[in-house]
């Protein structure tokens, strides 16, 4: 991507962003986030289908954000998270310069976010047909099967909360699950305090999550969170229309209502 | 299991399920004695982890209760909590945790009778199910097998 490279140097050395967040050779042939502060750092950025990870949780981080205007390689995923952060006011145009890569692996630049909805409006940005497929597979079980499963699968968690650190809306300086007066979640890696933190994390994405995924390859054994927050995605999707990070002037889900939200359960 | 009598814990608003609770009283209508009452402010406030919260310390069942849409003291709070009610029920059923043992409502200041009914349906249906001992062996606390009512 000599034209990544070109335009991150320039953006550089005109002083237009004081970092250019991008990916770059990693060891044992992984990629790794680079953050290139100066023009000749920009050699280093690579882009290719190995480069997965949301880079747009540093955008948020303190050490990075403190840097003044940040420009990132931005995969619809890191696009979307944009979006999702600035209707929650937590990023503005003049914070970032989007330097987008289409699912081809073409560069593409926005002036501004409204141009970058209008983009993404006309991409895919849905579940992929495998992540539907787990979904499916877990809806169908029984209520006992499905508190099997997760029973089983969290009871590997060990509350690294390597989730939250690689998820970009999870921003929040103090989290919840930190509040301990009381202790709101048990802190030990046990059966409920295990449960009662993915569960609240999910609640905390309902409405918000982007479907990157990020937070299930940041497991670092393999527990499929990601599917909490999918799940939810498609949920509030069949429930209210929402669709999270495609419109930067969008009203959060659960500080917003309808009159006629409609349910079935309440008596 | 036939003398087993279910723990109810609800959840309740200050301005309308609470004061029609009170009603069911002053109106001296009978009802099961199996529930706790918790009052909020609101609706609103009702945290959703708190009913996780009710199940891990022993509840077999859950009731919700607030004002009916557009009775809300606070104008909107009951709206908020149904959006947020609507997305947790369906993550608790994602997760298999038994969403039949918790019962949401709108009860108002007027509706003491509905509060009694709407209790000893709760009753009874638990009481069907059985103690929750799924979320209370996660928790690490003992199912209580009778309660005696003196």
């Amino acid at each position: 991507m000599d034209e990544l490279k070109q335009k991150a140097k320039e953006l550089l050395e005109k002083q237009q962003v004081a970092v250019i967040i991008g990916y770059a050779e990693g060891t044992a042939g992984r990629t790794r986030a680079v953050f290139a502060l100066k023009p000749e750092d920009s050699e280093k950025l690579i882009f290719d289908e190995r480069c997965k990870q949301n880079l747009a949780v540093y955008l948020m981080k303190h050490e990075v954000k403190h840097l003044g205007r940040r420009g990132i390689v931005a995969t619809i995923p890191v696009m979307r998270s944009i979006l999702q952060v600035a209707s929650e006011y937590q990023l503005t145009e003049a914070d970032v310069h989007v330097l987008g890569i289409t699912p081809e692996g073409k560069l593409i630049e926005f002036d501004g976010f409204k141009p970058m909805e209008h983009w993404l409006s006309g991409q895919d940005v849905g579940l992929s047909a495998g992540e539907k497929d787990e979904l499916a597979k877990l809806d169908g079980m029984s209520m006992e099967e499905k508190w099997a499963y997760w029973k089983d699968e969290l009871s590997r968690c060990i509350k690294c909360y390597a989730c939250r650190a690689a998820c970009p809306m999870c921003y929040c300086i103090r989290c919840f699950v930190e509040s301990n007066r009381p202790q709101w979640i048990p802190i030990a890696a046990n059966d409920l305090g295990s449960f009662e933190w993915h569960i609240l994390r999910a609640m905390h994405l309902a409405g918000r999550c982007i479907n990157c995924g990020e937070c299930g390859r940041a497991c670092p054994v393999d527990i499929p969170i990601h599917l909490l927050t999918f799940k939810g995605v498609m949920d509030v999707e069949a429930d209210f229309g929402v669709t999270a990070g495609l419109d930067a002037g969008m009203e959060s889900l659960l500080s917003s209502f309808k009159p006629n939200d409609k349910e079935n359960f309440i008596r | 299991m036939a003398d087993f009598e279910p723990k109810i814990v609800a959840f309740v608003c200050n301005w309308c399920t609470y004061a029609g609770a009170d009603l069911t009283g002053t109106s001296r209508i009978k009802y099961a004695p199996n529930v706790k009452i918790i009052r909020f402010p609101c609706t609103g406030r009702i945290d959703f982890m708190l009913l996780l919260k009710a199940f891990a310390n022993g509840a077999d069942g859950v009731i919700v209760s607030g004002c009916h849409p557009n009775d809300c003291h606070y104008s909107t709070g009951n709206f908020h909590a149904r959006r947020r009610w609507m997305v947790f029920r369906r993550l608790l059923e994602f997760t298999g945790i038994d969403s039949r043992r918790i019962t949401w409502s709108w009860v108002s200041a007027a509706e003491g009778a509905k509060w009694a009914q709407l209790v000893n349906a709760t009753v009874e249906e638990v009481r069907a199910l059985g103690p929750y001992k799924a979320y209370h062996d996660l928790a690490g606390k003992a199912t209580e097998k009778e309660v005696t009512h003196g």
